[in-house]
């Protein structure tokens, strides 16, 4: 799909968030000279061509609650990362699960999710479950918890300016 | 933050509609108004309980780029280097990890050719190499954080 100069234009104003109004696109019509129905038209193309994942909202895990963060990484064979990237994505409280190359010979592991918890008790405990009740025990892996978060934002992009839900 | 407040978080994790009304469905659900449901997603915001309420893109299906870098920083210039990683734009997280490979951060770029270009940079600016590990596969998640 090719991007036209009204659709960078609405992509702009949105990247900030959506006005707080009952008719949100009929506020973004107004502002880029054109109607609300097609402003509903151009985001549902994004949204089908899958540039748009969704309309939704960012949480601030710490400001919920949820003070540990832990990246479980996995070193597991090219032929069973599809199996178990699919278990692990679809447990509770695993908010990302991503395959990545491994960095030889300092990082072996090739699949990464993240685990959002209270604490750090309760993700340990809620990783040996899922390592438990999935025979996930002969994998190597280590959890890497999070010290500080020094700069948490969307993507920007200077010239183009979007932004992107997660790396 | 109270009750209604979780559920009306719940419920904006799964994403809303792309309509006309698109508060309509959730005030419903809420037994809320539609005002009230913006005004609570308003002060969601300025508390800082959310950090965005909106589209998430997709970078790389705009065109950009995204990667996860770590490096591994020696104790003593941890900061010094904090400061330096963080002055680039391109980068959009960045956390300390417990691991011999302590800082962990995202870089996003306009084009995907900038990502190596960054990288130079940073080596060059703080000394320490970058292991580069961009997505090769994403699973599919539920989208689920309860509150």
């Amino acid at each position: 799909m090719v991007l036209s100069e009204t659709d960078r234009k609405l992509i702009a104003s949105i990247q900030d968030g959506l006005p707080l109004v009952s008719h949100p696109y009929a506020a973004l019509a107004a502002g880029l000279g054109t109607t609300e129905a097609d402003v509903i038209e151009r985001l549902q193309r994004l949204q089908d061509d899958g540039m748009v994942k969704r309309m939704g909202v960012v949480v601030k895990h710490r400001a919920l609650g949820y003070h540990a963060n832990a990246m479980v990484v996995w070193d597991i064979p090219d032929d069973a990362i599809d199996r178990v990237g699919k278990l692990l994505a679809a447990q509770e409280c695993v908010t990302l699960c991503y395959q990545r190359p491994r960095c030889l010979p300092d990082w072996p592991y090739n699949l990464f999710c993240m685990i959002h918890g209270r604490e750090r008790t309760a993700v340990l405990r809620r990783l040996a479950q899922i390592i438990d009740a999935n025979d996930l025990g002969d994998i190597p892996r280590e959890v890497l918890f999070s010290l500080r978060s020094f700069k948490q934002r969307g993507a920007r992009y200077a010239a183009r300016p979007v932004r992107a839900a997660h790396g | 933050m109270d009750n209604i407040d979780r559920v009306l978080v719940n419920e904006l994790q799964d994403g809303l509609p792309v309509c006309r009304r698109p508060f309509d469905a959730i005030s419903t659900r809420l037994g809320i108004s539609v005002t009230e449901v913006t005004d609570r997603i308003g002060k969601l915001l300025d508390d800082r309980v959310l950090s965005r309420f909106g589209p998430m893109f997709n970078a790389e299906r705009l065109g950009g780029a995204l990667t996860l870098c770590a490096m591994q920083v020696p104790e003593a210039d941890f900061e010094r280097v904090t400061e330096q990683v963080n002055a680039f734009p391109e980068v959009a997280h960045n956390y300390a990890r417990e691991h011999d490979l302590n800082m962990w951060f995202v870089l996003a770029t306009e084009r995907p050719e900038r990502i190596a270009g960054v990288i130079a940079e940073i080596e060059t600016s703080t000394g320490c190499r970058v292991y580069d590990m961009p997505k090769r596969d994403e699973f599919y998640i539920g989208l689920k954080l309860p509150v």
